[in-house]
């Protein structure tokens, strides 16, 4: 059944407990439709075909002697390759792990076997999750469905593209400064960034330790919510993982009801640099919710405009330091190893070779902040700056529930247009970037296409600290409207992809 | 090449120049795991097996902390009457070398666990106190060895593997501060105080401490001042210090070399330098500089350390008693002299002895011994006392073949010899060496008969009224025997024999 | 007037075991130069009692028991290694001795 590629992993599911449709067969349909367009979309750097038959064959079997199994088991998913899975190759989007396979599986990777997942394989992303198009991929770009001539946004471009194309229901990604809710915005999809310490960051490849969070992504609210709960909770693997009871995220998606819920408009999200198409679907978004019984208010969080700077010093910091390990000793590529180089020549030699450009830039930035002299004024700095942040979210969080913005200022732009403009491709993360600081909840739902050039825009959800329930009641309480609308979820209104072979 | 400086007369240097001391030491601590993982701590084991992704630092790999190395850094801060932090938390430092898993190592920075701390050592009878900076947290690197070169230096080798079962080991670091005492007494001082620490931490029971395994580790840092100036001279940090011995000779080395630059009118670089002691001297190692800018940033992937004061106390009230109250009481028990209770500290003899004592030789037997026979083999071998691979249990089986007098005290200190030699054990080395007393009687018999019938003239001078001239025929009886009689039962024979 | 030097930036990729060409430093030296220009806003924000932020959450004494739990086999250790020798990773000569 082709159409099995467009059902949502609810859907699945039931078709598998009904015994209409077997893991197999829907791994398969998955597998030939990855097969049939990925080679335009190339959202996939490695599909694991017998990996994933092998895990679907044995859903099918336990399902046929009985056992009781989870609501996603036997549904298919794309994984970001920046985490890793035993002996399948991860790349991190990058040279310098090119051929690398980890020994040893993420703590994310474990709850989707235990739950019963098919991990169809690694997606593309930016080079070590840095970037906001995934044009600094070492593998080539990843190609946005809805335009195949524009980027799908970035870090994690390859698993919302892929949920995009029809090649999974499911896809993970992990969110440092909106590298999940700017490319579902871009792709119409959904994409949600847990509580910071909710999802376990253990086999994350870091890149920023203290903003690297693991999330959902999917086609609909309730799918994520259901690839929510698989994967988040406590993990005494990683100590910044959070021990309190995962939010009820499920319940709150199911129920979408946002009668009385107060949401805040944050007033510096918005106006110059913002495409109007953006802004208008996001206002009339926000005026949907408020016919569905919200209460709408203006708020302001003042030091939100410093977010960018504050973010583009602390990342780098850690970055730097957390990429100090690629040196060529124990994995990854080696070059110049001669015979006549020492170590320290074939480090350089190395990661000269194995890293991108902005992955350099960032290194050399964090190397710079953190030097002595320095880094009172930059990391030290940056830090208190994330401090009048999370302050702003608290005043902001005593007036209203939750705040809302569009995810991104503009749509998604065409390949090429900003690589060579650092700044303009950092702007991309403007509104994303102050939850990653502050450790909040967020993510962005699709609310519409922008008149200008038809292509998708997110609405942007931001909840307090482990209330990560409240982004899934507004989403949605918006889907449903929305749907209604348009007589169909966004993606149903994205172009056919040209089938090769 | 390595080019030998000049080094002026101790004497005159300490003449002229105070010495100035700070001692840092590591401390490998004896936890079951590793600092930040679960991987086994065992010494000795093959290559590459105690590691796991954190430890060999793999990419996505996250540390945990280890609460019983936070146990013992505690106990060590209390130990050290230091103050312990309320909140602390582990930092980055961050630089590359080959075994190094991230080419960062998670440290303390600012916030060590434990500061402000002091304590005693003794030397020739007189009690120095020591301030203690700090004592924080750490993590072992990995161990590399150099091939191709000369003796496994690092100096002309083609490449280097790298082992990483030490990667991740806790490690505990103590820094003094400054230490000034009477510029005479400064390197004995500083020895001293290592071998406290050694007796302070085993007494603890968090580490091994044995500096020939690495457990226990000094770096030596030294200036000079000119006499009767508040100047600081510049700093050398020497390292590769391993034994008691060595603090106490590269000190006196260093004092040499730059009190002999100093008069010579040049000027002592800030650097790190390498002891070597077969040679006895130290040689330039790196430049410190402003590449040492290790770029420190606290540690995002812990979280705070925060100890409770119910937490400190109950690991205060673990604490065994103070070690001058320990010396006091113990020196009683044993019933020593201060010259020889002096002896033992000096020595580095204490938990040795104690130790041979709490198995039941007497506390006299234990100190003839350890002072003794193993100290001169100590001296021999250049090795500290505890690492001969002579145990208390040992020294407890030879004395109690000693009391049952199937050794005697020549045999036995051969039976030492063979210990020291790594021969095997005490039984095997008695076999191999055919050192067992002979306690046959007839065979002894027949020995002082010899004796007796090859040396009439002192059996003539022993009966007409001189019996202490049985000495030579009792010595006649022991070369006879190659020693291995035991000398008061040949005596006896010798006496019944003669009638005396 | 730049933020940062091309000579800096020279220095920060040696500080990072990064062996840029000439042409590269052309390239990326300029850009850092913007980049910093526009982190050092930061430094608008009056911040002088304000504490820092590491977490979300003001989670302390997160530590686990002192007990063994399996660890990798040196082939699993060693599988990702670009060169091994005696069970051990091989890595080319270290001139200097460790800091």
């Amino acid at each position: 059944m082709s159409d099995l590629t467009r059902k949502t992993a609810v859907e699945l599911s039931e078709l598998m407990a009904g015994g209409e449709a077997s893991s197999v067969e829907i791994t398969q349909a998955h597998l030939d439709r990855i097969a049939a367009v990925d080679t335009s979309v190339h959202a996939f750097l490695h599909v694991d075909a017998e990996g994933a038959l092998a895990q679907a064959a044995d859903v099918d079997t336990r399902r046929a002697a009985g056992e009781r199994l989870g609501p996603l088991a036997g549904v298919p998913l794309a994984l970001k390759d920046v985490l890793t899975q035993d002996g399948v190759p991860t790349t991190a989007g990058s040279k310098i792990l090119e051929g690398w396979k980890p020994p040893y599986d993420s703590t994310v990777v474990k709850r989707l076997k235990a739950a019963g997942i098919v991990i169809l394989g690694k997606t593309n992303m930016d080079e070590f999750a840095m970037g906001s198009s995934t044009e600094n991929s070492a593998y080539g770009t990843t190609h946005n469905p809805w335009d195949l001539g524009r980027i799908p946004g970035g870090s994690g471009g390859g698993s919302s593209a892929a949920i995009s194309a029809y090649e999974a229901p499911l896809a993970i990604g992990t969110d440092t400064g909106g590298s999940i809710r700017q490319p579902a915005a871009f792709t119409g999809t959904v994409g949600v960034k847990p509580t910071y310490g909710g999802t376990s960051r253990y086999g994350l490849i870091a890149l920023a330790s203290s903003l690297d969070t693991p999330g959902p992504c999917a086609r609909t609210t309730l799918d994520a919510a259901l690839l929510h709960e698989v994967i988040a909770g406590y993990d005494p693997m990683d100590s910044t993982s959070i021990d309190q009871a995962v939010p009820p995220v499920v319940e709150a998606a199911r129920r979408g009801d946002v009668s009385g819920l107060r949401i805040g408009v944050v007033r510096e999200l918005g106006g110059e640099g913002y495409q109007p198409g953006v802004e208008a679907r996001f206002r009339e978004a926000v005026e949907l919710l408020t016919k569905l019984g919200a209460e709408v208010v203006e708020v302001s969080c003042p030091h939100f405009q410093y977010a960018l700077p504050a973010y583009y010093l602390i990342l780098p910091s850690e970055a730097s330091s957390n990429l100090a390990k690629f040196d060529a000793m124990r994995f990854g590529l080696r070059v110049g190893d001669d015979g006549n180089n020492d170590a320290e020549k074939v480090m350089s030699l190395t990661r000269e070779a194995g890293f991108g450009d902005e992955v350099k830039r960032r290194i050399m930035l964090g190397t710079h902040a953190l030097s002595s002299g320095y880094y009172d004024a930059y990391y030290g700095q940056a830090q208190k700056v994330r401090t009048l942040i999370a302050r702003d979210f608290a005043r902001a969080y005593e007036q209203v529930d939750v705040l809302v913005s569009p995810a991104t200022p503009t749509t998604a732009f065409a390949i090429g247009d900003r690589i060579d403009d650092p700044i303009a491709m950092y702007k991309n993360d403007l509104c994303t970037i102050p939850s990653n600081l502050a450790g909040n909840a967020a993510a962005s739902f699709p609310c519409g296409l922008a008149d200008e050039d038809g292509l998708p825009v997110g609405f942007h959800v931001m909840a307090p600290v482990m209330r990560d329930e409240l982004l899934y009641q507004v989403g949605s309480a918006l889907e449903t409207a929305l749907t209604e609308q348009w007589g169909g979820v966004l993606m149903s209104k994205v172009p056919e992809l040209e089938v090769t072979r | 090449m390595t080019v030998v400086a000049d080094v002026l007369d101790l004497d005159a240097a300490l003449e002229q120049f105070d010495p100035v001391m700070g001692l840092e030491v590591h401390v490998e601590l004896n936890t079951k795991s590793k600092m930040f993982c679960g991987c086994p701590t065992e010494f000795g084991a093959p290559p590459n097996t105690q590691t796991c992704p954190v430890c060999l630092g793999l990419p996505g790999a996250l540390p945990v902390v280890n609460v019983r190395a936070v146990e013992s850094a505690i106990k060590i801060g209390l130990a050290l009457n230091c103050e312990i932090a309320e909140w602390c938390r582990f930092a980055r430092k961050n630089y590359f070398y080959p075994d190094m898993p991230k080419n960062f190592q998670t440290s303390q920075y600012d916030e060590p666990i434990a500061f402000n701390g002091w304590t005693e050592v003794v030397v020739d009878g007189e009690t120095y106190r020591i301030e203690i900076e700090r004592a924080h947290m750490e993590e072992d690197t990995g161990k590399s060895t150099h091939v191709g070169g000369a003796t496994g230096r690092i100096h002309g080798a083609s490449h280097s593997l790298v082992d990483y079962n030490r990667a991740g080991i806790p490690l505990i670091e103590i820094v003094t501060k400054t230490i000034e005492v009477p510029p005479a007494k400064a390197a004995a001082v500083a020895r001293a105080y290592v071998s406290m620490l050694r007796d302070l931490l085993l007494a603890l029971d968090v580490s091994d401490v044995r500096m020939d395994q690495g457990s226990l580790r000094c770096d030596a840092n030294l200036s000079l001042k000119p006499r009767g100036s508040s100047v600081l001279g510049t700093r050398t940090e020497t390292k590769n210090v391993n034994s008691f011995r060595s603090v106490e000779r590269a000190i006196t080395y260093e004092i040499t070399r730059q009190a002999a630059v100093l008069v010579a009118g040049g000027k002592i670089l800030q650097e790190t330098r390498h002891w070597h002691e077969d040679t006895g001297i130290t040689t330039s190692g790196r430049e410190k500089s402003d590449a040492d800018d290790y770029r420190y940033f606290p540690e995002p992937d812990l979280v705070p350390v925060a100890p409770s004061r119910e937490w400190v106390e109950e690991i205060r009230a673990t604490l065994p008693e103070a070690p001058p109250v320990r010396r006091a009481r113990l020196q009683t028990e044993w019933g020593f002299t201060d010259l020889e209770m002096r002896d033992v500290i000096n020595g580095g003899a204490l938990e040795l002895i104690l130790r041979t004592v709490d198995l039941g030789v007497g506390a006299a037997a234990a100190k003839k011994w350890w002072l003794g026979e193993l100290a001169r083999a100590a001296n021999e071998s250049g090795k500290e006392l505890g690492d001969l691979g002579v145990g208390p249990a040992e020294v407890f089986e030879v004395q109690k073949l000693v009391d049952s007098n199937a050794l005697n005290d020549k045999l036995a200190r051969q039976v030492f010899d063979g210990l020291v030699k790594g021969e095997g054990t005490v039984a095997a080395i008695i076999e191999s060496r055919g050192l067992a007393l002979v306690s046959d009687d007839s065979a002894l018999s027949e020995a002082v008969d010899r004796a007796i019938a090859a040396n009439p003239d002192v059996v003539e001078k022993v009966q007409s009224g001189k019996p202490a001239a049985a000495g030579a025929l009792i010595g006649a009886v022991m070369k006879d025997m190659r020693g291995q009689a035991d000398a008061a039962k040949v005596r006896e024979l010798v006496n019944t024999k003669l009638g005396i | 007037m730049p933020s940062i030097t091309r000579e800096e930036v020279a220095h920060l990729a040696r500080l990072a075991r990064i062996e840029l060409s000439d042409e590269e430093l052309d390239h990326l030296a300029p850009q850092l130069d913007q980049i910093i220009g526009l982190v050092a806003q930061v430094s608008e924000v009056a911040a002088e009692d304000i504490p820092p932020t590491s977490h979300a959450l003001p989670i302390t004494n997160v530590m686990r028991q002192d007990v063994n739990v399996p660890c990798l086999t040196p082939e699993q250790a060693l599988s990702g290694a670009p060169a091994a020798e005696e069970q051990r990773f091989r890595v080319p000569r270290i001139l200097t001795e460790e800091a």
